[in-house]
């Protein structure tokens, strides 16, 4: 006699019938990161008042320095750059001495690290941890793969690079990127959070750091 | 059982079926007609005993249409048998063999997916690798593969 077939419910995300329409759920925020308004025209009144911008660059190099001193990556791994991103995290190369926590949490986090091929199936979920990570946030796009698809582009699944689903600040190239790369690109991502101005918008594209 | 032995006995049961020349070492390759697709998957775990099935997968051959693969193995005699089907051109109807072997289930959806062959008497014929709204079956050689696929490409 056979046991009985236990009946299995149906999952929840049966009900949609794909995550972009989960996503449309959510709001979407083309105009990039957020700030308060009142705390914007404060701080350039500020700026105008004769004499008032060196408060401000007082406050912006005190914010700057504390925001690039605790960048916290939340582990993202896609792919086999996932490997390269694992050996920076640990002990040789050790980037919490720059004050980079690898986080499992997006919502604590600073920076997303996308390592590895995106492709349409995943972008979704890589857009929703991203949206679900606080301001100000950053992105580093590593390796090929998600800089522009890689020896994947011309496959029909993948996402010709990350940044037709987020915004990113700095691509490091390589397949996969050795931990110095990493490295490197993560120091050039610490200069471009040292650049913001009035206090948290983000400076113009420097091409002696970009 | 021996592979020529194998051999012998699917000339019997299938005269229709063409068996290409034997290679050292090599699968009995058989190329049948889709009518006997079914017919001819059951004789070879009844009679062959070829019970394990390793894998199925398709060929888009442009103008010539599709032809299934499909390879079965009898473990105990060491016959690899190699069965194929030509759909011929345009057709993309095909019988299943998944109440036969049914290791074939998700072998069959995703030649389903990847090229668009309807199994016939499937029982959950549905898209197993890409998303249900996805338009087109990639692995077809008509695919464009550049084409947009909203929002993310």
């Amino acid at each position: 006699m056979k046991p009985p077939v236990p009946e299995i419910p149906v999952p929840v995300w049966r009900n949609f019938k794909d995550l972009q329409e989960w996503e449309q759920l959510h709001q979407v925020r083309p105009e990039g990161d957020k700030h308060s308004s009142a705390f914007l025209s404060i701080t350039e009144g500020i700026h105008s008042f004769p004499g008032g911008f060196v408060v401000t660059t007082a406050a912006d190099a005190f914010l700057n320095w504390a925001r690039k001193s605790s960048v916290w990556p939340v582990t993202f791994g896609l792919a086999c750059c996932a490997i390269e991103m694992m050996a920076t995290f640990a002990s040789r190369f050790d980037v919490e001495r720059l004050g980079m926590v690898p986080w499992a949490s997006p919502r604590h986090s600073d920076l997303m690290i996308v390592s590895g091929t995106v492709n349409i199936k995943m972008a979704p979920m890589l857009k929703r941890i991203y949206e679900q990570m606080p301001d100000p946030k950053w992105a580093v796009s590593m390796g090929s793969c998600a800089n522009s698809g890689g020896p994947f582009r011309h496959g029909y699944f993948v996402v010709k690079g990350v940044d037709r689903v987020i915004p990113v600040d700095v691509y490091v190239p390589g397949c996969p990127p050795p931990p110095e790369s990493l490295l490197n690109g993560l120091l050039l991502l610490q200069d471009q959070i040292s650049h913001f101005r009035r206090t948290g918008k983000r400076a113009e594209p420097n091409p002696k750091v970009d | 059982m021996t592979l020529d032995q194998a051999r012998t006995l699917i000339g019997q049961q299938f005269a229709t079926a063409q068996i290409e020349a034997a290679v050292e070492g090599g699968p009995v390759v058989v190329t049948v007609s889709p009518d006997q697709w079914t017919a001819f998957a059951a004789f070879a775990k009844q009679d062959l005993r070829c019970r394990f099935f390793s894998f199925l997968t398709a060929v888009d051959w442009k103008d010539a249409g599709l032809e299934l693969v499909v390879r079965l193995d009898n473990l105990d005699d060491r016959i690899g048998l190699m069965m194929k089907t030509k759909l011929g051109p345009g057709v993309s109807e095909c019988p299943s063999i998944t109440p036969i072997f049914r290791g074939a289930n998700w072998m069959e959806r995703e030649a389903y997916d990847m090229f668009g062959i309807r199994f016939a008497g499937h029982p959950d014929l549905r898209r197993i690798l890409l998303s249900d709204d996805w338009e087109g079956h990639p692995l077809l050689k008509s695919y464009a593969v550049d084409t947009p696929h909203p929002p993310y490409r």
